[in-house]
């Protein structure tokens, strides 16, 4: 037979542990208790009649397409309040392959500074 | 000769067979393409398979603490005679399987995501050889070999991105991968021409051998990394990568986050196994460059994919982010090596770095098939277009639910344990990189839900009334990875005891590596 012991064992991770086994077996029986007490609730509702029907304070219903919240509008207030830097890093995708390459250049030449310059300078001190 | 022979012949030679059998098999495609074009899917899916049974076989092997190497020419080593030299430790099995199981899973989910093109044997073909280039990269021990191998895979890699030739933006993004690609491996080149010059070798092994940290290895050392990292799309030199995976077609994009691996594979090996010998100073500072680059990739590529509004470039900028963990993970490990207090810390944090490695392929890999499912049936790739699109296409949008939970680290998902080892790791480094961790995590759930809602909920558009599910083979491809995606989260530490430690020893010990082409060899572990 399959031993399954190895399965189950804890997760060690140095300083902490994580049990997948037992986080899933929590989460349906969690499941399982959400879905006794909906079992409690009224079996009033109807479909296909005014009850499915979206209450807007009396207002007309929009055209489906325009009731969906489009993608640029989530998060707006948080991309708003962060506008510049969002504009900031936006700025730096230009699509310039010649761009690329200069970011690159950057690079090595930072890496240049930090591991023979750098170094160097630590040594001599 | 019995099976038991033939089998050990196999492992004998597969060092070997792995590359050549795509490689064959993709000189053979266009031949078959003639026949009928089913025969010719299903003869690459069988030379896949194949490479696949041959990658396993090597790789229950290697993971026992074997270490293959296959000489091509003279056997004699100290012979100064050209030869070529495959060396096969736990590092390059874990590699050569996630490259293997992504391009089985591309070109099963390309059988009906590609019918509708022309110019497929040219595309079976394209993967193929860029399938035998990541390996090759992967399995090869000469450091010339390892350019040869990422010039095949980037060729044909831009090929690929720009196979649909009828669209502007596609040859735009090809034609930008080819520049980057070709920049870096020049770069490459030049590194290896330092150590060739200083040394007289090619072997990694014989120059992590020979290597004494002179000015010019620290100048081969930037080089290689930068060259290297630009290839992985680390930030700032990511811009590439969205571009790329953007707009390849999405079987082709789940091989280019194999082919940004293999990359990243290179910067791993550069920093451990050939200067794996110089750990002083250099290792603290290549440590901290890591984990500063890992920080800057996680932040920036979140903050990007938050105002992405196409479907495929979102994820893209998630890949990126993804990045970050890795080299965060691995950069640790490095920082840390000195300190005899911290070494356990250290170790953890590369088991988290290279554990997350195969998660992310397989996580974001599954994100990306979602979105070219999403494309198959809608022809559509903005957010703010796509709706209400879990009515018609039920299985697409559970695997969505559980590419996003992974790819965000949520538990109890494959990428939340890769990513505890990490933010554990890294806290005992700094707290406040683990802080940025958590947070990142945080982001990219964030944004994934946004995707989620944007594509799957709402009202039903009248637009997509008649969309359907896509077709049969493209929903195995995604099954399957799902299926690997919660069995990896659900018994990870099978996983990490058979296959991430064995990587991370064979990684951290250069000394093996190196005795088992010199073994007069006395340095390292």
């Amino acid at each position: 037979m399959f031993p399954l012991e190895p399965l189950l064992k804890t997760f060690q991770t140095g300083s902490g542990f994580w049990n997948p086994v037992i986080w899933v077996v929590a989460i349906i029986v969690a499941f399982l208790i959400a879905v006794i007490l909906r079992g409690f609730g009224k079996k009033e509702y109807k479909e296909k009649t005014g009850q499915t029907q979206a209450f807007l304070s009396g207002n007309p219903e929009y055209e489906k397409e325009q009731m969906h919240i489009k993608s640029s509008n989530i998060y707006w207030g948080f991309t708003e309040s962060l506008k510049w830097v969002f504009d900031s890093i936006k700025k730096m995708h230009t699509g310039n392959v010649s761009d690329y390459s200069l970011w690159f250049v950057v690079v090595m030449a930072i890496l240049f500074i930090v591991l023979i310059i750098g170094e160097n300078l630590m040594g001599a001190i | 000769m019995n099976i038991a022979d033939l089998i050990d012949l196999l492992l004998q030679h597969s060092p070997a067979l792995i590359v050549a059998v795509p490689l064959l098999g993709a000189f053979i495609t266009p031949l078959i393409s003639r026949l009928n074009d089913k025969v010719r899917n299903v003869f690459v899916i069988l030379t896949l398979g194949l490479t696949a049974s041959l990658v396993f076989l090597l790789a229950s092997d290697v993971f026992t603490g074997n270490i293959h190497t296959y000489i091509f020419g003279s056997q004699d080593l100290t012979l100064p005679v050209v030869r070529i030299l495959f060396e096969v430790d736990a590092m390059s099995a874990f590699m050569i399987i996630i490259s293997v199981i992504l391009s089985l899973f591309a070109v099963i989910y390309s059988w009906s995501f590609m019918k509708e093109n022309t110019g497929l044997d040219k595309y079976y073909t394209l993967i193929l050889l860029m399938t035998a280039g990541m390996l090759g990269m992967e399995l090869t021990g000469d450091l010339f070999n390892f350019f040869v191998f990422l010039e095949i895979t980037s060729i044909s890699s831009a090929a690929l991105v720009a196979f649909w030739t009828n669209k502007a933006k596609s040859v735009e993004a090809g034609f930008k991968y080819i520049v980057i690609s070709t920049i870096g491996a020049l770069f490459i080149l030049f590194s290896i021409a330092l150590f060739y010059g200083q040394y007289n070798a090619l072997n990694m092994a014989m120059i992590a051998s020979a290597l004494q940290y002179t000015f010019l290895d620290k100048i081969a050392l930037v080089l290689l990394i930068a060259a290297l990292a630009m290839k992985a799309g680390v930030v700032p030199m990511h811009m590439w990568l969205p571009d790329a995976y953007g707009k390849a077609p999405s079987s082709v994009t789940i091989l280019l986050v194999g082919a940004t691996q293999a990359s990243l594979y290179g910067v791993f090996r550069v920093c451990f196994t050939i200067y794996g010998g110089t750990i002083n100073l250099s290792s603290i500072s290549i440590g901290w460059i890591l984990v500063i680059l890992g920080i800057i990739t996680m932040l920036l590529g979140v903050a990007m994919a938050i105002i992405q509004t196409d479907f495929k470039r979102l994820i893209a900028f998630g890949a990126v982010a993804e990045i970050g963990y890795m080299l965060l993970g691995i950069g640790t490990g490095l920082a840390v090596m000195l300190n005899p207090e911290m070494t356990a810390t250290g170790l953890v944090a590369m088991k988290g770095g290279i554990f997350h490695i195969m998660n992310d392929a397989l996580d974001v890999g599954l994100l990306f098939l979602v979105a070219g499912g999403i494309y198959y049936a809608t022809k559509e790739t903005s957010l703010n277009k796509l709706g209400g699109l879990a009515r018609n296409m039920k299985y697409t949008t559970v695997f969505f639910i559980i590419g996003l939970l992974a790819a965000s680290g949520m538990p109890p998902m494959n990428g939340f344990a890769s990513k505890l080892l990490i933010y554990e790791s890294t806290y005992q480094l700094n707290p406040i990189l683990s802080i940025i961790a958590v947070l990142s995590s945080i982001m990219l759930l964030a944004i994934f839900v946004k995707v989620f809602h944007s594509v799957f909920l709402g009202p039903a558009l009248p637009k997509y009334e008649n969309v359907k599910e896509i077709p049969k083979s493209m929903l195995i491809a995604m099954g399957a990875i799902t299926t690997i995606i919660i069995i990896l989260g659900l018994f990870p530490e099978l996983i990490i005891n058979n296959i991430v430690e064995p990587a991370t020893n064979a990684l951290v010990n250069y000394g093996g590596y190196v005795r088992e082409v010199i073994p007069s060899f006395t340095g390292g572990a």
